[in-house]
This record gives C-alpha cells, structure tokens and sequence, in this order.
C-alpha cells in the first residue's frame, strides 16, 4: 500500500490546541456517557444480555460462510437481488451500475458508515449521480464538506452556531436562528421534497437475518424509514459481518443496540424489509454484501471478536482519548476505541497511520466495560501492537530499528533478563542523568522522552534503590 | 506469614520509598518478608508496547524467582495484574507448554498490597497515622483488571487524623498509560490537566494510590504546575504511625 495515512500522533495535536472542540465534545461525550449508564443500569439482567449478545456474534462468525449462504437464499426467496462484493471498488461498481439502470442522477440516502467506507458518495459523483445525505448530522457533514467525527452523531464536532450559518448559506434561509428546532425545520422542508422525488434509495444495514431474509435499520428521524419505503428501488450496502442468525435474535440485540447508542429503551424508529411486497414499498430490491478486508479480520484468532461490533458508539463516549482528540484525528471512518482495532485490520498495518492507531489509547479499559457484545478492546489493542513491533522486526526499515523506542526496549529486555545485568543498568541511568537534575528535579529531557518533560518534571532517581537499602539493611 | 516482595522494577529503581513502606508494614504487622534478589522486570511495559517475545524470558525469570513463594506481594496493580491477565498469553505464544502450567500455579498466589491486606488478611485497620488531608485515585487497571473493588479506600478509612476527600471523576483514567504517556504526550497531558483539576478541587495535600507510575505522571503534573498537592503511594500512607512520620 503506497498512499499512506497521517498518524494519530501528528494529527492530534492540531485537534487538542482547539478549545471550542474539546469543549463541544467534553459536553456531548459526557453527556451521552451519563444517560447511556442511567438506562443500563435499569436493566437487572444487563450482564446476560452482553454475555447472550457476544456468544450470537461469536456464532456467527464461527459458521459465517454459511448463515451467508443462507441469507443469500432468503432474500432471494422473497423477491431480492444479493450481489457479493470482494472490496470498495466492486462494490461501488455494482451500486452505481444499478442507479444507472433506472436513469436517475440523484439518490436518497439513509445514514451508513458502510457506504462512507467505500467512499459510495465519490463514486457516484463520478458518474454523474448525486447521493444525498438525509440523516440531519449526515446532511450537515454533506453540506459543510467535512468528514463524520464519531459513529452516532457524525457532527459531535460542530455547535449549534456553526450549524445555523452552514444553513443560512447552503440551503439560502438567510433568517434562520440557532434553536435547534428551527435547525431541524429548515433540513426538513430542505429533504421533504427530495423524499418524494427520489426513484433510488441506498441503505446500510443494522441487521441482516440469516433465516428470513430481513434487513433491519434502526435510527431516530425517520429519514430513514422515507428512504427505504418511497422510493422504488432500495439498495442496502451491508457488511457480511452484520447478520444475525434468526429473527428471534432481536431479542437481544433491540435491547443491547438503542440503550447502549442513543441511551434509548427503543429506537423512535425501526424499519425491516423482507424482500419485496406486491404493492408496498420498493418494487426493487438489492443487497451488497461486503467483504473489504473483513475475511482477514476473521482469520485472526484474537481480532476476530473485532467484527462483533454492532456500531452502538458507547465506547466513543467513554473514551478519554477520543473525548479530548475528537473522531478526526484517527483519520477513518471508524474513530475512537473500536476504530483503533478495526481500521488497522480493514487497512493492514502497512498503512503508518493505520499502525499508529492501536497506541492511540492508554489501555483504560473503560471501553471493553462499556461494549453490549464484550469485545475486549484494551486486548485486541495490545494484540496488534505485538503484530505491528513483529512486522517491524520482520521488515522495518534501518530507520525504524534505530527509532529510540525500539532500541531502548530491545536494550531493557536485555537488562531485565539477568539481575547483575540490570543493577548496572540502574547505576548507568543515576549516573547518566546527573545532566538533566536541575534543582532537585529533572524538567527537560531530549528527543523521545521530550515528550514527557514538556509538562511534567521527572524525580531524579534516587542515590540508593531499593535493592541497595535491603542489601545494606541485612548485612 | 512468609511474604516474598515482588518490589517491580519501577519502584526498585525509582520509588525505593515505597518499598521501605511496605517492609515495614508488613513487619509491623507481623509478617516475615522475603526479598529473592534475582527478580527483575515484570515484563509489562514490553508486552504493552507490543514487543510480546520480549516479555517470554522475563516471564520464565518471574516463576524461576518466586516459584516457590508462598505468597508474593508487589505495591503496583499494573504490573500484578500483567502477570493475572497476560502471563498465560505470554505462555501461550511461548508453545512451552510447562511455562503454562506454571503460570496457572503462581497465578492465585500474586496480589497486589492494599487486595492481599483486605482480602487475603481481612485486615483495614494497620494501625497506621498520618494526620493530612487525602484523596484517592483509583487506578484503571486496578479498578477494571485487576478489580481491587474498594480495598484501598477501606484502608485508608482506617488510617487515624486521615481525612478522606472524595475525587470527582475518580474512575476516569489519568493519562498515564506506560508508553502512551510519551507517544502520545499531548493527549496524556490533556487527560492529565483534568484529572489535576479535580484532584485540587478536593483540597488535599497528598493524592493516594496503587501504582507509582500512574503517581509519578500525576506527581510530575502538579509539581510543574506548583501545586502543594503531593502524590504519594498507599503503602506510605499505611507505613507512617504516630513515632515514625
């Protein structure tokens, strides 16, 4: 892979120097954080039904290859297409091929982060084809010609203020105000509109069921649900991953998925398509599947649990990192903890920025407490980095090898293996820091523990360690 | 009761007075510590930053050492609960199917100090003394690894003239994070400046916890900022008596 992403430690910065940010963020994440925790906790069984909820995605993707074949069966039984795409591009060939089939320049969308994975909006903006974004935070990220910073709420990053003058401009409502009912107001007469014209609606998938052939899309605006029932040919993009083995399955996740979300006991809306229906809703319908780098995540033993995320963001919201960064710096459609292990397993961990994502975290563990399906984060981010340092060791550049970091951990493991080895070390790092004391402390450090002294000051190590003084101590 | 220190590598070079604390606690209370000169580095930083073959030697190092101890106490809830949650990981990669059945073994005899006081000895009051205003911060892998539940504060609770300040925001995590704490220093520096906030806001004069790098980052913050705050480790809270201060 030769076009490589900025990594999470050079973006950051920029992202944490902005105050209006990390304010807009602190408030929503924490908000969020505290209503999802109100509604979990009202639910005494919560524990059974995380536990229930990751044994079914464990199911699935032990037998994935075939639930796949089986949902494939029941779509088409009742009346749809299934089309398999292996990555981005044979997706977006396939969609576009159908939009053109039914000559239209213009789609409705409902709000996937599947699509804005394959970058579905440029490709057909290359044919000619305008896809428009329905979901209010969608329309808002559309318009400003921005990037979704977080899974849920893809504004989180934008106030009410900046809102309202992207709309006085965009949709040319030169009186709008900043109340957000009048914000939503303005998107509504704004889409009303495209809904009844719209000939082709593209979709994502919450859930696909194996067994019926269902496909469900839960969300709050009802965009979604104009989408999937007005025009007359649907077209949902859904990831192989997202299939749930039987219907009575929503059991569980109906309750794991809006509580943990949109801290909700239900989703205002929630729509399930079979097929197609004589006289009701689209006449036409297609699934892609996709696998864009999903069957090597499946292949890995410990990232495997990656795939059981059904996109709930809770563990955006608790993240201190996120919290502080915002979405953008991870530099992928998948922020926070959950994309720091899915984007460098999708991407490959060639990608400098995708390889520096499983470091962007201090291993709090607040998101593996959080999750409704129990993927263990904090384990999968400590997995990768094993398989990023053994690639480096296998085939990193001379320059990689002398990166600070690696030598002095190569060095320590040394030192660490033998107790004489490792009491010389001590005595080299008292001696060799004398430099950097400066009035009892040590407030400047160079090159990759600069880092550390630009905001904190370092206790010189002490004459005697531990060792010395017990040694002394039983002589 | 025969006690063998796991001191970590850390405290042994950086943080010898913690160590001396919980010599003499320990003692106080009644107990024989043990200290095997030959152990080193738990392997925790090399496992987290992903040199996990690193970690396999100082893996066998750790059982060769404290194999036979009976009961092994280290004053850091990081590098306890490495060896509770990935020593059996480093086993496995390892394919030396010995290793894994030792790792199982020493496993339940490794406890952090303030979990093996509470929980192994059933006691909270050490008679200790130490008349200052306190908060407390839990550590992430204490709280959500390790899972000490409350054992530190019922300790400190029991500590005379102690005063014991709740910490707003106690479980969010302090910005340490071993390596991330220098690859990623302005964000650690961003949580950091958070937790300071709330950790000044309580009035304390010293900022207790379980593990001396979380302490070091915390204590390192606020003597750049000047603060009269101190970060100081439990097991010199629980060290001090009214004749030694």
């Amino acid at each position: 892979m030769s076009r490589q992403t900025p990594t999470f430690q050079e973006t950051a910065d920029a992202y944490l120097n902005n105050t209006q940010l990390r304010e807009n963020l602190g408030h929503a994440t924490h908000t969020i954080r505290d209503k999802r925790a109100d509604i979990v906790g009202e639910m005494p069984d919560w524990e059974h039904l995380r536990e229930a909820g990751n044994k079914l995605k464990k199911r699935v993707m032990r037998h994935l290859d075939s639930y796949l074949l089986q949902l494939e069966a029941s779509v088409q039984e009742a009346g749809g297409h299934v089309h398999w795409a292996r990555d981005a591009e044979e997706a977006n060939d396939i969609i576009t091929g159908l939009v053109k089939q039914q000559q239209v320049d213009e789609v409705v969308k409902v709000k996937s982060i599947t699509t804005d994975e394959i970058k579905l909006n440029e490709a057909l903006k290359k044919e000619g084809i305008q896809a428009l974004e329905t979901d209010l935070a969608e329309l808002i990220v559309q318009l400003a010609e921005d990037e979704p910073s977080h899974i849920l709420v893809p504004a989180i990053h934008k106030n009410r203020k900046e809102i309202r003058d992207l709309f006085r401009e965009k949709l040319n409502n030169k009186e709008l105000t900043d109340r957000p009912e009048d914000l939503a107001e303005a998107a509504r007469l704004y889409l009303r509109k495209k809904f009844l014209s719209a000939k082709v609606g593209i979709s994502g998938a919450n859930f696909g069921v194996a067994d019926t052939g269902t496909i469900a899309v839960v969300e709050s605006e009802g965009n979604g649900r104009m989408c999937t029932t007005l025009p007359e040919t649907l077209i949902t993009v859904m990831g192989i991953e997202k299939l749930i083995p039987t219907w009575q399955d929503f059991e569980v996740f109906m309750q794991l998925l809006p509580r943990s979300s949109t801290a909700e006991r239900m989703n205002p809306y929630n729509s399930f398509w079979t097929g197609v229906t004589p006289g009701d809703g689209p006449q036409e319908f297609h699934l892609v599947l996709l696998d864009n780098g999903r069957t090597n995540v499946l292949a890995d033993e410990v990232g495997r649990q990656t795939l059981n995320c059904i996109r709930c963001s809770a563990c955006l919201n608790v993240c201190p990192v996120y919290e502080r960064t915002g979405g953008h710096a991870y530099h992928s459609v998948y922020p926070g903890p959950i994309g720091a292990i899915l984007t460098p397993q999708l991407k490959g961990i060639e990608d400098d920025g995708a390889a520096s994502l499983p470091y962007a975290s201090s291993l709090c563990g607040a998101c593996y407490e959080v999750c409704p399906v129990k993927i263990d984060i904090p384990k999968v981010l400590v997995h990768l980095r094993g398989k990023i340092v053994d690639e480096k060791k296998r085939n990193g550049s001379l320059k990689a090898k002398l990166d600070p970091e690696h030598v002095g951990l190569k060095l320590m493991a040394q030192a660490f293996k033998n107790s004489k080895r490792y009491e010389r070390a001590q005595k080299l790092a008292q001696t060799g820091q004398n430099i950097f004391v400066k009035d009892g402390k040590i407030s400047s450090l160079p090159g990759y523990l600069s880092g550390w002294s630009a905001m904190r000051d370092l206790k010189p190590i002490p004459k005697e360690t531990f060792r010395e003084w017990w040694r002394n101590r039983n002589e | 009761m025969r006690i063998s220190l796991f001191i970590t590598c850390f405290n042994d070079t950086l943080f010898p007075e913690t160590g001396k604390a919980m010599v003499r606690l320990l003692e106080r209370l009644g107990h024989t510590v043990d200290f095997p000169f030959e152990q080193t580095c738990c392997g925790q930083m090399h496992y987290n930053t992903g040199y996990q073959e690193e970690a396999i030697p100082l893996v066998r190092k750790f059982i060769d050492v404290f194999g036979d101890a009976e009961y092994i106490v280290a004053p850091s809830a990081s590098c306890v609960a490495m060896i509770h949650e990935f020593y059996p990981k480093v086993a496995e990669r390892s394919g030396d199917a010995q290793l894994a059945k030792e790792v199982e073994e020493i496993i339940p005899k490794v406890y952090e100090l303030s979990q093996f006081l509470v929980d192994e000895l059933g006691i909270e009051d050490v008679g200790a003394y130490y008349p200052h205003k306190v908060t407390f911060h839990p550590t992430c892998h204490s709280i959500r690894m390790l899972h000490v539940g409350d054992a530190p504060l019922k300790l400190l609770r029991k500590v005379k003239g102690l005063e014991l300040e709740e910490l707003p925001g106690a479980l969010e995590c302090c910005g340490f994070g071993g390596t991330f704490a220098v690859k990623n220093a302005d964000t650690s520096m961003a949580m950091l400046s958070d937790k300071m906030k709330n950790i000044e806001s309580t009035g304390a004069k010293a900022c207790t916890s379980i593990d001396n790098s979380c302490l070091m980052h915390i204590g390192g913050g606020l003597s750049r900022k000047g603060s009269d705050t101190k970060a100081v480790h439990l097991a010199e809270i629980l060290a001090s008596t009214e004749e030694n201060q």
